[in-house]
Order: structure tokens, then sequence, then C-alpha cells
């Protein structure tokens, strides 16, 4: 499986290992983490929900075009759900490769398309005691704003 | 949403005159009328009373519901209600009419959502605009208990109708999210034009999961719904005035089958839903 989810912290070494392979002369990694400020207040934790059925066929079909647009190996990517903490490991991708340069383009590829059009969810918790999901509470008070681009503007971490 | 201390009122006690058959009797898509009203509002209110008098209480229509008997002297709605006030004195009432066949779920939440943006303390009641005459609807309303005492002063007086008593008195009134939703029928030719029109209605059953901001703000993360929309665009019309979502439709994308889907496809009975507001992963 090229896309999943974890309920518990990411095990990077294991997942590193699913990449290796002999023809490849190195990898890429992406590790998204749980940043402390966003827009200006000050993040004390972060809930993470997906729509697990239609988050993994969408992650996999991005998985799958990084390898037909890019001559890279393997490419794998593991996002964690649930609550994290500050520092705590949101999201995983990694590419191996025969040359750094595709894996390098393979891994941006991947983890920017995972944050536009997965059905993933994140709700933040600011020291002020308020919370709110990102990208839509914003997307409320402004009804013209559509996905015909993407929504980049809140992005945490 | 606070809806906890408001308790639904079926009014039931009727002499259905010119229907010269009792209302709350008629069957429409194979149910009565009192057990189609009743089996909505105790989907979303805690508790559900049928309003009788006392010479029905052993009716075969009425008897296996709960009921408020009048307790008050005279007739007609203001007796059921203010009946009900001297049973539950502490709450106030969703008072449901027991001849509209288009209520449906959809006209509960506006009025919820109305009377928790606005409260209670500066009208007895939170009613529909009529969408003939733009006046209240007093017995599709939520009754605030302060009501209670005005009422029977204007019983008292002589005053019968609770129209009348609202266009005086004061109610806080809320648009229809459909002009017909209130219809009412009186004569047998209403009644069976409402039938043939309820039984023409092709509904079916839907499942809905929610996540995120739409779960939060639909209180809960998946339902079964009977309804008749066709397709999802239509659906989420009427979850939204159900629920009050925030986000417009275009800022959604949305799932049929837990497949990516176009907003106009032809949904089947037994699909499964999803609303998918704008994504944040990363």
């Amino acid at each position: 499986m090229s896309f999943r989810f974890t309920q518990t912290a990411i095990d990077t070494a294991a997942a590193r290992r699913e990449l290796q392979d002999l023809g490849s002369g190195g990898y890429v990694c992406f590790e998204g983490w749980v940043r402390d400020q966003n827009e200006g207040q000050e993040v004390t934790r972060l809930e993470y929900e997906a729509f697990q059925e239609l988050a993994v066929k969408e992650g996999e079909r991005i998985v799958a075009e990084a390898l037909r647009r890019f001559p890279v190996k393997h490419a794998l990517c593991i996002h964690r759900v649930g609550s994290l903490g500050l520092g705590d490991m949101a999201v995983w991708v990694g590419v191996s490769s025969a040359h750094r340069g595709e894996a390098f383009d393979a891994c941006r590829f991947i983890i920017d398309e995972v944050k536009h059009r997965v059905p993933i969810w994140k709700k933040e918790h600011y020291r002020s005691g308020n919370s709110g999901w990102v990208n839509c509470e914003r997307c409320a008070a402004e009804p013209q704003h559509s996905h015909e681009h993407p929504h980049r503007v809140a992005s945490n971490p | 949403m606070s809806i906890d201390p408001i308790y639904g009122l079926v009014l039931a006690g009727g002499a259905s005159k010119r229907m010269q058959r009792d209302k709350a009797a008629l069957r429409y898509r194979g149910k009565t009328q009192l057990e189609r009203a009743f089996e909505v509002l105790s989907q979303h209110l805690s508790r559900v009373f049928v309003s009788v008098r006392a010479d029905q209480t052993s009716d075969p229509t009425r008897a296996h519901l709960p009921m408020i008997v009048d307790s008050v002297e005279g007739s007609g709605p203001i007796v059921g209600i203010r009946s009900a006030f001297a049973a539950h004195p502490n709450v106030s009432w969703f008072v449901l009419a027991c001849d509209l066949p288009f209520f449906s779920e959809a006209l509960i939440y506006p009025l919820v959502r109305a009377r928790d943006a606005h409260g209670l303390a500066e009208s007895l009641a939170i009613a529909y605009k009529s969408a003939h005459d733009g006046l209240p609807e007093p017995l599709c309303a939520i009754w605030d208990p302060a009501a209670a005492p005005v009422l029977a002063d204007y019983q008292a007086a002589g005053g019968r109708c609770p129209r009348k008593f609202l266009i005086r008195h004061g109610a806080h009134l809320v648009d229809l999210p459909d002009p017909r939703a209130l219809d009412n029928v009186n004569t047998p030719e209403e009644y069976s034009q409402a039938a043939a029109s309820l039984d023409n209605l092709a509904s079916m059953q839907l499942k809905i999961q929610y996540y995120a901001l739409m779960r939060e703000q639909a209180g809960r993360s998946e339902e079964t719904l009977e309804t008749s929309a066709t397709t999802p665009a239509d659906l989420y019309i009427e979850l939204a005035a159900r629920y009050g979502f925030t986000l417009s439709r275009e800022q959604l994308k949305v799932a049929v089958n837990s497949e990516f889907s176009d907003w106009s496809r032809k949904l089947a009975a037994n699909d499964a839903v999803v609303f998918i507001p704008p994504v944040a992963g990363g």
C-alpha cells in the first residue's frame, strides 16, 4: 500500500526500509511536523481526521501519478490521524530513485498533491482556548473561495 | 444546538368537521397522519405527546401514544397548548397540528435555530411566516412557557384563535423553507390530492457521513435519511437548511459510495454520501 494512515507515531525507520532497492542511488523524504503557531495564533495541539476510505484511494492515485511522471523506484506516504502535540510528525513521504533530482521532484509532488486533494482535515487548538478547522472557518467568511485553486493559505505544518 | 428543553405536542383533539373523518387517522404512505407527525418529532425532541380531549383517551388512533388530556375548560388548539403547559410548565413546546401532511423534519431545525439565535425573551413563540398571507403559522411553532398566562387571559377574554393571539402578542417569524410545506388538508378533496402528491414523491433512504466541521455542525457523524432529493446538490440544500451549515456548496466537494462525484449525479437508494469541506492534510 503506497498511502496509509496510522493512529500512532509514524515509524520512519520501517517506512524507509520499504523503499530500499539496490537499483536506487538514494532516497528523499519529507516530514511534516506540528508547528507552534499559525496565522499569528499560538497553537497548542492539532486533531487530524480523515475520510479514510476515499483518502486511501486518492492518496494511492497520487503516488501512482508520481511514479508515472518521474523516473523513481518506490514511493510511500504515511499520514497520522488523531490528536497530535507540538513537534509530532503528521505526515511522512519517502521516495527512492536511481538519481536524486527526480526523487526530490517526486517527493515534492506527492506532499503538494496530498495537501490539496486528500480528504484529511485538521482542527487547531489555540493557547487562547479557541479552536478552528483549518481552511474551513476562514472560507466560511469568504464564500467566493473555491476549490479551483489550492488551499495553501493556512497550511500547517 | 440546545434542543433539550423543547417537548413536542401533536394536536389531535380537533373535530375534523369539514373532513367528516378524523384527520389524525387519515393515512399517507401507509401511516396515519398522527403516527407520521409523532415519529418525525420523536426523532428530534426528547419527549413528544399527543394532545387529546378527555373523550378520546381510548381512541385506537391515539391510545398507544403518550397523551396530554385537555385539563382546562373550552375547546380548540389553545386549550391543548395550555394543557401542555399545565402538565410541564418549564419547557417550550413544539406545537404541531395534525393536518399538515407535508410537514417533515426539515421544518424542525429552522425554528430551533431561530430560537437559539433570537431567544424567546421578546416573543412568546417562534413561528413560520405563512407563504400565503405573511401571517404567523401558530400550529407549527415553538411556544415559550411565558405564553401560558397570556394565553389564559386571552381565552378568558373570549379569544379562541392562536393565530390572532400571535399577531396581537408578537411572534418571531421565520421564512418557510418550502412555501407548500404547511399546506393543510380540510376537505376530502384536499386529502386525496395530498395523499396522491405524497405517493408520487419518490423518496429513498440514503446514508450520510459527516466529517470535521460538517460533523460538528450536524451534531452527528452519520445518519440514515429518508429524502426526496435526487442529486447531491438537492441533498445539500435540504441538509444545509436543517443544520445551518456555514460552508456554501461551492466550497465543498461531494463523494458518493466513497468516490468523488458530480453534484448533479442521480442518487440511488442506499447510496452513501459524504460532503467534503476544504481539506487540510499535511
